[in-house]
């Protein structure tokens, strides 16, 4: 058995230590917010944060995140996620949808380390995050917008 | 209207009868079955047609009947039924439409297919749905009427209630759903005109916005049921090869593995979850036959291609006598055109799950052919169409993928349900990003040459276009539209060219080579927009005439192309000098009866690299019905265009495909996202799609303005920056 604390909860999870923690969130836990998209770290889909810092869940291995605090799309507990979801409805970011949870944790990294980015620090901490739908532009309207209502 | 009448689309309604599906016009207004079967409060509530439905607590849920894969239509279309309904807009929900020929045909398609693709979903619904919505409108009129026994005429519904105008007696729709579910719905209905509309022409908020952002929306790889199984399938490593052998003992030795079997598509490993199917399909040998392998080469296929474009082809239009103005010509101009394979690659991979039963089978996936889908999971399960179920879950991200004439995926889950049928668990068939990447079904590798010549005034006075690349339609259920040997979808956007030119002939060589090739987001548009686009920019060179005031002279007769051209132009300041370096580009193109000029600006360092910095949209689609929903498929349509223009390209060697997933088939990033400005012309015309139309004219006017900054003309995509070099 594996102790995990994902959004301030603690699981006992059965899975194998190598077993990548996105299939032990989603197939495991039914913490489905966390997207497959590429399984090599090339996409950010499955961004998750891991103590506070922005991680490919796809490639880290469960055992390597005993005793972490993981968050994930779900939280209801982190703030500066909470005001990025308000700013995502807002701007109308999303079209598929599918990749927005990654962004949307990639940013939230971003503004806990840089709460006022320039358009020129969003490229650059979210070039890691693919949108096939190219939501790009809204993107970075809505991560101003975040910055903005948390710096108020 | 002029999208039901296009040849293509028309013949979809024969393919969509070959396919078996039953026949139904004006079908809608019928008491809605599907919707009464569907409704979770069922007795209820009031479903007076196939899409909407509703309940005593005043919501109204509207049922869609196309797929959701980001292009809005789960706002688009509500907005149309709670125009003429006169809801709130808070106050409706939605729901996918299960999969049902009869009640939510394609009527773009002649109404006999469920599915959605060709950006017909809010053109073919237009109608329909303003009459669904005013129909439920009119019975809950002649309800209150009944009820308080009045002249349905002193009764006005507002806000989603009835309301008599003199007593300002009021009751709320849900009040009402008893009474109206008693009546019969009306022949026919009045619509609103466009200066009553309080919804339609208002960018309200996406439906779906809420729950894509927290995470909660539901895509089929979501899905949660009791025993729910993963498999994935090891598929050949050529296309047209077949399973010689299987060594599956390390596979079935990986715990959670719970079984191996064959299936047509290849050899399917069923577990406990996608981590153990994964390394039960690592482990697993498979040996296959390549007697039949497509052992071809994608270098070797654009050679053999350019000689082919030098021949005549089947004629796919001719106008004067093309071949006759060239000879006589004394100065003529000629290009060739070249564009890779390219792999749709969505965001979600594909993902179809299957619950199958003796005499059921129940599916949830992005399903973008309903119809087509139903009946080959009904001839895999040996079961009949009406007895398989269709969940329409939302895509993540389709641009063509999940519109499948084998409908792969669908088949490869069915048939694996039905192999394991004595584990009796519903599995959940996923694909991985290397399998999406190498799978298959592709936009096509396509050349093209152009020799045109131009007039004493510098207008072009012939122009023949040769055209070369595999049939989508051809060996498909649809292969049926193909017309004289022309698919439409191969050459369209270039038989149809909207340039006055007193000679045009344009031919097409069909090829055939083995590898699976699909439609791909504004399919035959994604080349013939670029090489038309692009030459005619050499033409006005040659001519010695600005690109944009050239076009402008020969679209005299397309109205609605210059409007969008001359707004574009203007609005991108267009004319103003720029310093060295930096270029503008144009480029106009209509598809799918939309029209979108686009102005592409670049800067180019001296070692060729280069930036997009903005691009200026211009769009008109008739009447806007949500203007946000326009503008965000306009800006996604050129990021997705800019990926083609800078980075898209399969390559297959000795049939093999190179490319494996995101690091080596690279997506545009967020640094590369120009800043795009989108405008749209006001229009009352019938509306028409948004999904398509911006992608044809991005790669066109950014290879333009590479020109207009460097001198060098981009022929060949993805563009090479060394080729830019000073």
């Amino acid at each position: 058995m594996t102790e995990l604390t994902v959004n301030g909860h603690k699981y006992e999870v059965d899975a194998p230590p190598d077993t990548p923690l996105l299939w032990v969130l989603r197939d495991t836990l039914g913490l489905t917010g966390t997207k497959y998209g590429c399984g090599v770290a090339v996409c950010g889909a499955c961004t998750v944060h891991v103590n506070g810092n922005p991680m490919r869940s796809c490639v880290l291995p469960v055992s390597a995140v005993v005793g972490s605090r993981i968050t994930t799309i779900e939280t209801a507990e982190n703030s500066v996620v909470q005001a990025l979801q308000q700013a995502w409805v807002q701007q109308e970011v999303s079209q598929c949808g599918y990749c927005q949870p990654g962004q949307i944790l990639s940013a939230a990294a971003l503004l806990a380390s840089n709460p006022r980015p320039t358009d020129a620090d969003i490229d650059a901490a979210l070039s890691g995050n693919l949108c096939r739908c190219a939501t790009y532009a809204r993107i970075r309207a809505a991560v101003h917008d975040a910055a903005k209502t948390l710096g108020a | 209207m002029h999208a039901i009448d296009n040849p293509g689309r028309r013949t979809f309604l024969k393919a969509g009868a070959a396919l078996g599906a039953g026949l139904t016009l004006g079908f809608y207004l019928s008491p809605g079955r599907a919707a009464r079967q569907t409704a979770a409060s069922t007795a209820a509530s009031f479903a007076p047609n196939a899409f909407l439905r509703i309940a005593p607590d005043n919501t109204v849920t509207v049922l869609v009947k196309h797929l959701e894969m980001g292009q809005g239509v789960y706002t688009g279309l509500p907005m149309l039924v709670a125009e003429e309904l006169e809801v709130p807009w808070e106050q409706i929900r939605v729901e996918s439409a299960p999969a049902d020929a009869k009640l939510y045909g394609n009527l773009a398609w002649g109404g006999t297919a469920q599915g959605t693709g060709g950006s017909t979903s809010l053109n073919n619904s237009w109608d329909q749905l303003r009459q669904a919505g005013a129909a439920a409108r009119e019975m809950l009129i002649a309800a209150a009427a009944a009820l308080w026994t009045v002249e349905p005429s002193a009764l006005k519904a507002e806000s989603g209630s009835v309301v008599h105008l003199q007593s300002q007696r009021r009751a709320t729709y849900g009040e009402l759903v008893a009474k109206a579910a008693e009546l019969t719905p009306p022949q026919s209905v009045k619509l609103k005109a466009p200066a009553e509309w309080k919804i339609i022409g208002k960018s309200l908020p996406r439906k779906d916005g809420q729950t894509k952002a927290t995470g909660q929306a539901q895509f089929a790889g979501d899905l949660k049921l009791p025993g729910l199984l993963t498999a994935l399938v090891v598929r050949p490593p050529l296309f047209g090869v077949k399973v010689k052998s299987i060594k599956a003992d390390t596979a079935r030795a990986v715990p959670g593995v719970k079984a191996v079997v064959q299936i047509p598509q290849g050899v399917a490993v069923v577990a406990r979850d996608f981590w153990a199917a994964k390394k039960g399909r690592d482990a697993l040998i498979v040996e296959w036959d390549e007697t039949d392998a497509a052992k071809v080469s994608s270098d070797a296929l654009r050679e053999q291609y350019l000689a082919l474009a030098k021949t005549a082809g089947k004629v796919a239009a001719d106008h004067g006598d093309a071949a006759q103005a060239l000879s006589k010509a004394a100065k003529t101009l000629e290009a060739t055109f070249t564009f890779p394979y390219l792999a749709h690659a969505p965001m979600e991979p594909l993902v179809c799950v299957v619950q199958l039963k003796d005499d059921a089978c129940e599916i949830w996936a992005g399903s973008q052919l309903q119809t087509l889908d139903q009946a080959i999971a009904a001839k895999i399960a040996g079961l009949q169409p009406e007895q398989v179920t269709i969940h329409t879950t939302l895509a993540g991200g389709s641009f063509g993928r999940h519109a499948n004439p084998t409908s792969d995926y669908i088949a490869e889950a069915v048939a694996t349900a039905k192999a394991t049928r004595e584990l009796n668990a519903p599995i959940r068939l996923m694909w991985t990003r290397e399998d999406d990447i190498k799978g298959g079904y592709y936009r096509p590798l396509f050349v093209h040459r152009i020799a045109a010549s131009l007039d004493a005034q510098g207008k072009p006075a012939a122009w023949l276009q040769r055209i070369v690349g595999q049939s989508i339609l051809a060996g498909t259920p649809f292969g049926g539209m193909i017309k004289d040997g022309i698919d439409f979808t191969s050459v369209e956007g270039a038989s149809n060219l909207s340039y006055a030119v007193p000679n045009l002939r344009v031919e097409l060589h069909s090829t055939q080579n083995g590898i699976p090739v699909l439609w791909w987001r504004s399919v035959g548009h994604t080349h013939t927009a670029f090489a038309v686009e692009v030459f005619i920019d050499e033409l006005a060179a040659a001519a010695g005439q600005d690109p944009y005031e050239y076009r402008r002279a020969l679209l005299a007769d397309h109205p609605r192309h210059r409007v969008v051209l001359e707004l574009a132009a203007e609005k991108a300041g267009w004319g103003s000098p720029l310093p060295k370096g930096r270029g503008l580009g144009i480029a106009v193109h209509e598809s799918f009866d939309s029209f979108v000029a686009e102005v592409a600006e670049v800067t180019v360092q001296p070692d060729g690299n280069f930036k997009v910095d903005r691009v200026v949209c211009a769009v008109d689609c008739g009447v806007a019905v949500n203007p946000n929903v326009i503008e965000a498929q306009m800006q996604g349509g050129i990021g997705f265009g800019l990926t083609a223009a800078l980075h898209g390209k399969i390559t297959l060697k000795d049939g093999r495909v190179e490319q494996s997933n995101y690091a080596d088939y690279p997506l545009l990033r967020i640094g590369e996202m120009p800043k795009i400005e989108v405008h749209i012309v006001p229009s009352e015309a019938h509306p028409t799609g948004v999904g398509e139309p911006g992608v044809p004219p991005i790669a066109p006017a950014v290879a333009n303005a590479l020109y207009a900054a460097t001198g060098k003309r981009v022929r060949d995509l993805p563009i090479d920056p060394a080729a830019l070099k000073a």
